[in-house]
């Protein structure tokens, strides 16, 4: 009787302890899902059925346009990220020290920064054409042809210079934990060095090179900045325009969640086909990388290849901005700056910091139990990222706001007080739409560390008696801190950054770094935000830097 | 093992908490919640002079969209008092949706003619603007375009330029062409318009009159305030250039008058500041905020009578004003919208 009772005693606790683990996931998961969640709900009561006019007017340009967005991003991503990554961890040349984290800060500057700059720089009455007009003596734009910037072609440039960091951080960190035997056996097999990347490398890289292209068109596909300032007709052009100018956010928020539904499909097929790939590591994969010394054309030619990006997208905006700033500085220095600058660290942090604890809650209960349902929590939670911020902060505003008002109408009815809006409208609203958006980044970077711990090691530390939290805490944690931090870095810049929904829902008289600029640069005044873009940028770099030395570290340390 | 993420967590509530206080103190006594269309850089002047002579305080949101989302769904909690545009777009948006409530006021009935303020008192023009023609100095001659209607002309085939048809300001002048010739002849209007662009649309107005001056284009559209906006800047002199390539025309003179549009304000259906919020609507129509507005951006003020800066009687003097009422106007942007979509205007 005693053991009957025992077993069931126990029973019950382990199926309240499951209980709790899925309650508490796909609370969590929820929560996080809920704006998203409230898009759907928008795009199920439009104003009227906006479908017939734009298939008949404007949605195949909006289409073929955002299509050549994503392809030409994403093409020119892939060449620049993969290129950088490849040269400075396989070849030696000059500067390749210097390279290794300086690929990494266009990053920091945020694509409608770099559009306003290089606009400024390239277009009539900019410093290249007016130097062009002075040597050749041309007198009007007639006289001569100068390619227009604010094109298709220019956005997909501005967009591809800034975004390729993402597959640049990934194929990199997945090229120096790739197994050297492995490479060396290529070689020993009679691959040419090309041949070892091309057929051997890259195939390995495939997985980490497919998140950054994911991570990559979900900023295109949702980009408003650049394609606007540039007449870009893209989706998202037709998502506020269908909002504002026809006054119909339903039939915005079916354009939205279409976009989505197709960013979902493009990633799951491509998670399908990766699921046939298994990854394999040999125990020397921390043996030092000696690496191919170039000579000659070669080394400069790599540093040259390595060099471009860095100075395009990163070296001539700084000095743009920077010269701006400098010749205004008296008159931009105020103290404001230190309350927006904290206000941008505060927020960032705030979101880096919890986007981590979801992320690792998501992972690590997918990890305990592998069950169908925890797994599609997981997935779920991450659609956020592929919904544009303005719609996305509409979308955080419905459940907060219901929230806000049935405590108030509770409070009322019981205690006859009340409580007004508590979260609406607030800070926390902000950070609750940055979670929301970028939790799809540390989900990813947190499962993918994960996933490379066997679970032999979960079983020993099980076995020795540890609780599953403990495991988390004293066998994970040390493990994937790499993963964590930089999943921690790349959420804080993109927070920086951030604009229309930290426009919408951020309190009264709370400026950021971002909406700050974002004021004057709507109104082609760069000059009165210069300090504040560059501010932004060289916050961006700190974590960029640290970014790129725990990556090095990975090996390094050996 | 489990401290650390106590101590997170105790240092995550560290710094929400004060947030969360600091940002719900802006709902006490003695101030005026703003939900701003408008840069908050354009009003803080005005604002500042209403709390040298009020002493009441005013905090400000400012975005481009977005805001009337957040004040429908924050509902009778809501801290906004006031909504103000640069546009009669959303403020007739934030009307329709019954967010707003009427105000009786003689000082903004009084101040503000009938054609710049809802019939049932909803909202409130501040300031006005017109949709000028900007002409080449050198390439098109005076007198040689009059009108909005003569933009379709063959004769100025690829010698036009202007931003996005679907920019509200564009919107708000197809709206009133649709309200003065009738649908099928606004867009017979605009798809000729569409066949004399020199490019795609592009840029702001500012970049329009930029472009006459680059040779480009011959004759820009773009709001008067501008004109005054690039006259006088002394940070960027090229500016000044780009203004003194250019003839400002008024269009139509000999019939309805210039196109004009306003900036404007309405008061939140649940306003919880509601009689601050009503004085400085006042303060915003009387005399010395509306030549500071006239003084800072260039705008027109919408009170009779009031002195105009010397700049705007030096280059713009009395023009006749358009006065269709542009409630009238509104009604039709959607169908601009459309309009604009069916001409492939952005194309």
């Amino acid at each position: 009787m005693i053991r009957e009772r025992d077993v069931k005693q126990r029973f019950s606790k382990k199926s309240r302890y499951l209980f709790g683990w899925y309650s508490c996931t796909w609370g969590t998961a929820l929560m996080v899902a809920l704006p998203v969640l409230s898009v759907f709900y928008l795009a199920l009561f439009p104003k009227e059925n906006i479908w017939g006019h734009l298939a008949e007017t404007v949605l195949p340009v909006y289409i073929t346009t955002t299509l050549a967005l994503m392809l030409g991003v994403g093409a020119l991503s892939i060449a620049t990220g993969v290129c950088g990554a490849w040269l400075v961890t396989m070849c030696r040349f000059p500067g390749r020290r210097i390279f290794e984290w300086a690929l990494l800060l266009p990053f920091a500057v945020p694509a409608y920064v770099i559009a306003y700059v290089y606009t400024d720089l390239l277009e009539y009455s900019g410093a290249v054409q007016i130097f062009l007009r002075e040597l050749f003596g041309w007198q009007t734009a007639r006289d001569y042809w100068f390619p227009d910037i604010r094109t298709l072609g220019g956005a997909i440039l501005m967009l591809a210079m800034v975004l390729y960091p993402y597959i640049y951080l990934l194929a990199r960190a997945s090229f120096l934990e790739q197994s050297t035997t492995i490479h060396d056996a290529s070689r020993t097999l009679g691959c040419t060095p090309w041949q070892s990347f091309y057929r051997v490398s890259l195939p390995i890289a495939r997985p980490a090179i497919a998140v950054g292209l994911s991570l990559v068109s979900m900023e295109t596909i949702n980009d408003f900045g650049t394609v606007d300032y540039f007449a870009v007709k893209s989706m998202s052009a037709g998502i506020y325009d269908t909002w504002l100018n026809m006054s119909n956010l339903g039939g915005a928020a079916q354009i939205a969640s279409m976009m989505m539904i197709f960013v979902v499909i493009l990633i799951s097929l491509e998670r399908l086909a990766r699921t046939k790939q298994r990854q394999f590591h040999s125990s020397d994969r921390f043996k030092t990388l000696t690496g191919y010394r170039l000579s000659g054309w070669r080394a400069w030619g790599a540093t040259l290849l390595c060099g471009l990006p860095v100075v395009t997208g990163f070296v001539i905006p700084v000095w743009i901005l920077a010269g701006y700033a400098l010749s205004n500085l008296d008159q931009l220095w105020t103290s404001n700056f230190i309350t927006h600058a904290s206000h941008s660290f505060l927020l960032s942090s705030c979101a880096a910091l919890l986007t981590i604890v979801v992320a690792l809650l998501l992972a690590y209960s997918k990890r305990l139990h592998k069950t169908q349902s925890l797994k599609i929590a997981a997935q779920f939670s991450s659609l956020g990222y592929a919904m544009p911020g303005a719609v996305l902060a509409i979308g955080v505003i419905i459940p907060l706001a219901a929230f806000d008002n049935f405590i108030d109408a509770l409070m009322e009815e019981f205690f006859n007080l009340s409580t007004g809006l508590l979260l609406s409208g607030t800070a926390f609203a902000v950070v609750f739409a940055y979670v929301v958006r970028f939790l799809a980044v540390s989900v990813g970077s947190v499962e993918s560390s994960l996933n490379k711990i066997t679970e032999s090691m979960d079983m020993a530390s099980r076995s020795l008696g540890h609780s599953p939290l403990q495991t988390l805490t004293k066998v994970h944690l040390p493990l994937i801190k790499g993963g964590i931090l930089t999943a921690a870095l790349v959420v804080f810049v993109d927070c920086m950054k951030e604009l229309p929904a930290t426009l919408i829902l951020r309190p009264f008289n709370y400026d950021t770094l971002a909406t700050y600029v974002y004021q004057y640069a709507s109104d082609e005044m760069l000059e009165a935000c210069s300090l504040a873009a560059l501010l932004i940028v060289l916050v961006g770099i700190i974590p960029v830097i640290l970014l790129s030395r725990t990556i090095s570290a990975t090996r390094e340390s050996n | 093992m489990r401290k650390p993420f106590k101590q997170q967590i105790k240092k995550l509530a560290f710094i929400a908490l004060p947030l969360t206080i600091a940002a719900n103190s802006a709902s006490a006594a003695d101030e005026v919640n703003i939900y701003s269309y408008r840069q908050q850089f354009l009003i803080q002047p005005m604002l500042d002079a209403f709390t040298a002579d009020t002493g009441i305080k005013t905090n400000v949101v400012f975005a481009k969209k977005g805001l009337i989302e957040r004040l429908e769904h924050e509902g009778k909690n809501s801290p906004a008092d006031i909504v103000l545009t640069s546009d009669i777009g959303p403020l007739y948006d934030v009307v329709e949706k019954g967010l707003t409530q009427p105000v009786e006021s003689e000082i903004l009935t009084g101040n503000i003619p009938a054609h710049y303020r809802d019939p049932a008192n909803q909202w409130f023009g501040l300031t006005s603007r017109t949709r000028l023609i900007y002409a080449s100095k050198d390439r098109v001659a005076e007198g040689e375009i009059k009108s909005y209607e003569e933009l379709a002309d063959p004769k100025w085939k690829g010698r036009i330029c202007t931003r996005s048809g679907k920019h509200s300001y564009n919107l708000s002048l197809i709206g009133s062409m649709i309200a003065h010739h009738g649908e099928a002849e606004a867009e017979q209007w605009l798809e000729g318009v569409k066949a004399n662009l020199a490019r795609k649309p592009q840029g702001n107005d500012r970049a329009q009159v930029k472009a006459v001056k680059e040779g480009v284009c011959d004759i820009a559209l773009g709001n008067s305030y501008y004109f005054g906006k690039m006259i006088t800047n002394e940070k960027q002199p090229e500016q000044k250039e780009w203004a003194n390539a250019v003839n400002l025309v008024f269009p139509n003179q000999d019939d309805r008058g210039a196109h004009m549009s306003i900036s404007g304000a309405a008061l939140t259906k649940y306003a919880p500041n509601k009689e601050s919020a009503v004085k400085l609507m006042e303060f915003l129509s009387e005399a010395q905020a509306q030549s500071m507005y006239a003084e800072a951006n260039f705008e027109f003020p919408v009170r009779p009578g009031t002195p105009r800066s010397e700049l705007l009687n030096k280059y713009m003097g009395d023009f006749k004003q358009d006065s269709i009422n542009l409630q009238k106007v509104a009604e039709l942007r959607a169908q601009a919208a459309r309009m604009a979509d069916k001409v492939g205007f952005d194309n």
